[in-house]
């Protein structure tokens, strides 16, 4: 059971919900750059949470499902189509054989999944299957999807693909056909929570613990300003270009913690916001956190997109923690209805 | 502003800053500066609150002289809540540490490094900035007292402290983009070893056989916190050779 690559994309790799625990080891949990993207894709399968899906960054690669699966993509919209026909995105899609699938450009957002029903069937390594680039592991052999990978998939997906999709068609307008009976999908669509909503899109942050470090301008900017994601961000951190934030006065910090959202000030003054593979330490001051709640919004932005911070109290980032958890919740546990509510 | 107890037998000898880092954890700052027996202390700290931690706690990160714990919570009661318990964790486990010398590490992992061309890059510099000759580095630095002070940055990653003084060299001007895996390299008065090719601005004097992460074995990092480190000088012809493991 196999999936293949014809065509690379810009950025795939093998992504789940990484791998926590292990940080007294510097071994970061990493996983999906947009956690809850990766969650609604397998949702839409009939998946686990913690499934391996496939996680397409920027553009996606060519693809050719050799057998009869149930796929879904999620996050990022791109211009996507499947043996020449437009694909239908954020549903389940029964593809059939043979069929290929090309994934162009994201036109919103930055991250997208591709869940198969079944999961994709990489080893796990320490407890993961996500792919962790900087170490070479995880995933398919510790490297990005290329030409002519070969996807494991999960033996009895073809079994779960056929029993889901009867399922989910048996609900709301049954099925419809995809192309030239390429794939049947439904008439429904799942939203996407953390595509960018506002121009340009706020990220609220708490103060970080060096703060006070900063020069008066510095802090007042970082507020002020629109910054850029520039074009050398990657999964371990997004970097901003803007206005130079600097110190009041040279500052010996003696290297401690770094968390998911971290935004830490280099001496160049350039801030760099730590993503889903960041360094589990370091050394250099932090002016704010990302709210954990803003991380998978923060991660759809990708490079040339814009951005500016909203200062919150630790309050206001708990109450948004629960509307973000709730409104996730609420979403999955309706595609989980859809599904007929098979696996728990 | 911390301020240091005295150390008696009872009392704790760390008064730690606690503070929230974002919204999603929470950490403990034992000292300000990179203070051996705080380190210590931070060891013990994150071991303590390993052990005891509920399952929410999702990890727990001793750095120099920080502990910092991670936790996960669904609503805005909880993430306050644990919050608050997270920090109580950690006070307790300082309160409990007493005074942690740095004397006597657990366990001491000895790492075979050869000293010599075409590894030892910098060795000559290092030499005649120290004013001392290529054999008396390297017989200093196999015979300081090493210990892991935290493992960070990527996988297996040590920066290990001890270094004897006399080798304390500041970092090179311009990093090197590549550092092969095992290189051993100073800066200041720690040694660290690169685990995988990453950019580096340290002093390389050798390089190890051994891998200091390998994601398949039983224990994945060479080196844990808290490690004593025994550098043993080997030949360019042993480490040819091979078969360390």
């Amino acid at each position: 059971m196999t999936l293949r690559i014809l065509r690379p994309g810009a950025l795939a790799t093998v992504q789940d919900l990484g791998r926590p625990g292990l940080q007294h080891l510097a071994i970061v949990p990493g996983g999906a750059m947009d956690p809850a993207a990766h969650r609604i894709a397998n949702a839409l399968v009939g998946n686990r949470a913690q499934a391996a899906t496939l996680e397409i960054g920027l553009s996606g690669p060519e693809l050719v499902f050799d057998e009869p699966l149930l796929v879904a993509l999620h996050g990022a919209r791109f211009e996507a189509t499947l043996d020449g026909a437009a694909f239908p995105a954020a549903r389940p899609v029964l593809v059939r054989a043979g069929a290929r699938l090309r994934i162009a450009r994201a036109r919103l957002g930055c991250f997208g999944y591709l869940a198969v029903a079944g999961g994709i069937a990489v080893p796990p390594v320490l407890g993961s299957r996500a792919t962790y680039l900087p170490g070479a592991f995880g995933g398919l052999n510790g490297r990005p999807v290329g030409a002519g990978a070969v996807l494991p998939i999960a033996p009895d997906a073809p079994a779960l693909a056929a029993a889901r999709f009867a399922r989910v068609s048996a609900r709301q307008g049954g099925a419809v056909e995809v192309g030239a009976g390429s794939a049947r999908s439904v008439r429904w669509f799942a939203p996407a929570p953390s595509l960018p909503d506002a121009d340009p899109p706020v990220a609220r942050v708490v103060d970080g613990v060096h703060l006070a470090l900063f020069t008066e301008a510095a802090r007042a900017a970082f507020l002020a300003e629109r910054w850029r994601v520039g074009p050398d961000s990657n999964r371990m951190g997004y970097r901003l270009l803007g206005p130079k934030l600097e110190l009041a006065r040279p500052a010996e910090i003696v290297s401690q913690a770094t968390c998911l959202g971290t935004v830490q000030v280099p001496p160049s003054g350039q801030p760099i916001v730590l993503m889903a593979d960041h360094q589990t330490t370091g050394g250099y001051p932090k002016i704010a956190e990302v709210i954990d709640a803003d991380v998978p919004r923060f991660a759809q932005l990708g490079p040339g997109a814009q951005v500016r911070f909203a200062r919150v109290a630790l309050a206001d980032a708990d109450a948004a923690r629960e509307r973000w958890n709730g409104r996730l919740a609420r979403l999955i546990e309706r595609i989980r209805w859809e599904l007929g509510n098979e696996d728990g | 502003m911390t301020t240091r107890a005295s150390r008696d037998a009872t009392a704790p000898a760390f008064a730690p800053r606690v503070m929230p880092l974002g919204d999603g954890a929470v950490m403990a700052e034992l000292a300000e500066v990179a203070d051996l027996d705080a380190n210590a202390a931070a060891h013990h700290v994150a071991a303590e609150v390993r052990r005891r931690a509920p399952a929410w706690v999702t990890d727990v990160i001793p750095a120099i002289v920080t502990v910092t714990v991670l936790f996960a919570a669904a609503s805005a009661r909880e993430a306050q809540e644990r919050r608050e318990q997270a920090s109580s964790l950690l006070l307790d486990a300082v309160a409990r540490s007493r005074h942690r010398s740095a004397a006597a590490p657990a366990r001491t992992v000895e790492v075979p490094v050869c000293y010599e061309a075409p590894f030892a890059l910098d060795l000559d510099e290092v030499a005649a900035r120290t004013g001392l000759d290529r054999a008396e580095v390297v017989r200093l630095h196999a015979e300081s007292p090493h210990r892991v002070l935290m493992i960070g940055f990527v996988p297996g990653h040590p920066y290990i402290g001890g270094l004897d003084a006399r080798l304390a060299v500041p970092r090179r001007a311009t990093p090197r983009p590549r550092m092969a895996p095992g290189t051993v390299a100073i800066a200041n008065e720690q040694t660290s070893i690169y685990p995988f090719v990453t950019p580096g601005g340290w002093n390389v004097i050798g390089r190890t056989p051994l891998a200091l992460f390998d994601p398949a074995r039983e224990r994945p990092s060479l080196l844990e916190p808290g490690d004593g480190v025994r550098f043993v000088p080997i030949t360019r012809d042993r480490y040819e050779r091979g078969g360390f493991a």
